[in-house]
């Protein structure tokens, strides 16, 4: 079996590929990497296909050994890349030697780095996915020392070019939202808090959403309880207090909460890499 | 009434009709239309409450047209397999559901057991189904504290919602029983027991 061992998980380590698809109904989240730009860059860089599994490593951090020589490839967040201690190139393919321990640092900006090493990693799929789902208890666990990870036979030819140049941190999250379906379930100022209001990126956003700080969007009193229903990547769902969550990759597929919005998926990859603080607004979009 | 159709983003519909009986008409409909091929691509048909869900839609304006004015007939759905769920009558909560109900325990569980449930949709955790079916007068709500973890197979009340915990997590339901039913199993096809349109009974064990 062609491997890598587990030297430092890092913080925040799951596998992810492009998630669960067609699993909905029966309750299964999407799941998928976070920053499906990324995980699609890492992969070509590598010469895998788009879908192959990554590892999503939130604040960097990870470090694994090579059991043999291993071509891999690291973006998303900009983040040191080391070989053996050396330099290494971040967004371009990155040769390890057999023995050699490749190591991500923290980000220089962003949040997530994603690592491609060619053939992918191939944990066994559940539910047609390799990625994890921590919170519906799916996939593979996060990344554990010592832990041997699967790696399969180079698919493709990478992508020799020179190295990315680094995305600047974003100094603002500007997130598009597309009125509905529950916009009726707010006070009739709800779209002008939404046009001046300015929120932060709260410390509790996690995989589920981007939690969100700043004016509260108050119901209309009358409107009782929303029965459950579907949940969107990208809903805007506004809890009692007010404060609006931004549904990410690991959603739960339906709640009962009404969503103000929906923030069409294009602007997710931005929102995957805002850290806790990261100011935000919201700009009505005009399809 | 006929269903009323919201956007939810650029590829999703989310239709809403009145009742659990008028969701599983319009869920059925949906089912074949899209085995039809009249939907376009759609990568998920979730039901809920009041509601189905159409995410992943290539062209949502299709549907959209082709929804528009359409009612749902009631009684038309066709009847899924019946799953018996064993059940020990033990749940820390079933007192308190009792005197919900003005009843004793062993009425209760009687109750409980001469309905005959349906699998409006799953929701909260993978597998997880709502079941309706228990007489409205029988709602309950959910515990004022949800506790921090209910042991795989709980059987809870909520609503007017019965359910049975896939897999251990936290939860407010209240909860009567418990089975050893495996209601999610990833070895199976599908992975879930108790899917959208399954009829269910519970019967008591000793």
């Amino acid at each position: 079996m062609r491997a890598v061992e587990v030297v430092r998980p890092g913080p925040l380590t799951t596998l992810q590929d492009a998630g669960r698809v067609g699993v909905a109904a029966l309750g299964v989240p999407r799941a998928g990497a976070l920053d499906p730009e990324a995980h699609r860059l890492a992969n070509r860089l590598v010469g895998n296909a788009p879908e192959a599994a990554v590892l999503e490593a939130t604040l960097g951090g990870v470090a694994l050994r090579a059991l043999e020589p291993l071509l891999a490839a690291v973006v998303g967040a900009p983040a040191p890349v080391r070989v053996d201690g050396r330099a290494a190139a971040w967004g371009a393919p990155v040769r390890v030697p057999a023995g050699a321990v490749l190591a991500v640092g923290a980000p220089t900006g962003g949040l997530r780095c994603y690592l491609a090493v060619a053939g992918g990693f191939t944990v066994p799929p559940v539910l047609g996915s390799r990625s994890t789902d921590l919170l519906a208890g799916l996939g593979p666990p996060r990344l554990a020392v010592g832990q041997l990870l699967p790696v399969g036979l180079p698919t493709g030819p990478p992508c020799w070019i020179d190295p990315l140049p680094l995305p600047a941190p974003p100094g603002e999250l500007l997130l598009r939202l597309d009125l509905g379906p529950r916009a009726d379930w707010f006070v009739p100022t709800a779209p002008r808090t939404l046009d001046r209001g300015r929120w932060t990126v709260s410390p509790a956003s996690n995989r589920v959403g981007l939690r969100l700080l700043g004016p509260a969007f108050e119901r209309l009193p009358d409107r009782g309880e929303l029965p459950s229903e579907g949940m969107v990547l990208g809903a805007v769902q506004v809890p009692p207090d007010g404060q609006p969550v931004v549904f990410l990759a690991d959603h739960p597929t339906t709640g009962g909460y009404p969503v103000l919005g929906v923030v069409p998926a294009a602007d997710l990859t931005a929102a995957a890499q805002a850290a806790p603080g990261t100011p935000v607004r919201f700009t009505r979009s005009n399809r | 009434m006929s269903v009323r159709i919201m956007a939810a983003g650029r590829s999703a519909l989310l239709l809403e009709v009145d009742s659990d009986a008028e969701v599983a008409s319009l869920h059925q409909e949906l089912v074949e239309r899209q085995a039809a091929g009249l939907l376009g691509g759609v990568a998920e048909i979730v039901p809920a409450a009041r509601t189905v869900l159409l995410d992943g839609l290539d062209r949502p304006e299709l549907v959209a047209d082709q929804f528009e004015g359409w009612s749902p007939g009631v009684g038309a759905v066709p009847e899924g397999p019946v799953v018996t769920v064993p059940t020990s009558y033990d749940g820390e909560d079933l007192a308190e559901v009792a005197e919900l109900w003005g009843v004793s325990a062993a009425e209760a569980v009687r109750i409980h057991t001469g309905c005959e449930y349906r699998v409006a949709f799953c929701g909260f955790a993978p597998g997880f189904a709502y079941l309706t079916g228990l007489p409205e007068q029988y709602a309950v709500p959910r515990r004022s504290t949800p506790r921090t973890r209910v042991p795989a197979g709980s059987v809870g009340l909520a609503g007017g919602y019965t359910g049975v915990y896939p897999s251990a997590s936290p939860g407010g339901w209240q909860l009567i029983g418990r089975t050893g039913l495996p209601v999610w199993d990833l070895a199976r096809d599908p992975a879930a027991l108790l899917l959208p349109g399954t009829r269910v009974r519970f019967a008591a064990t000793a």
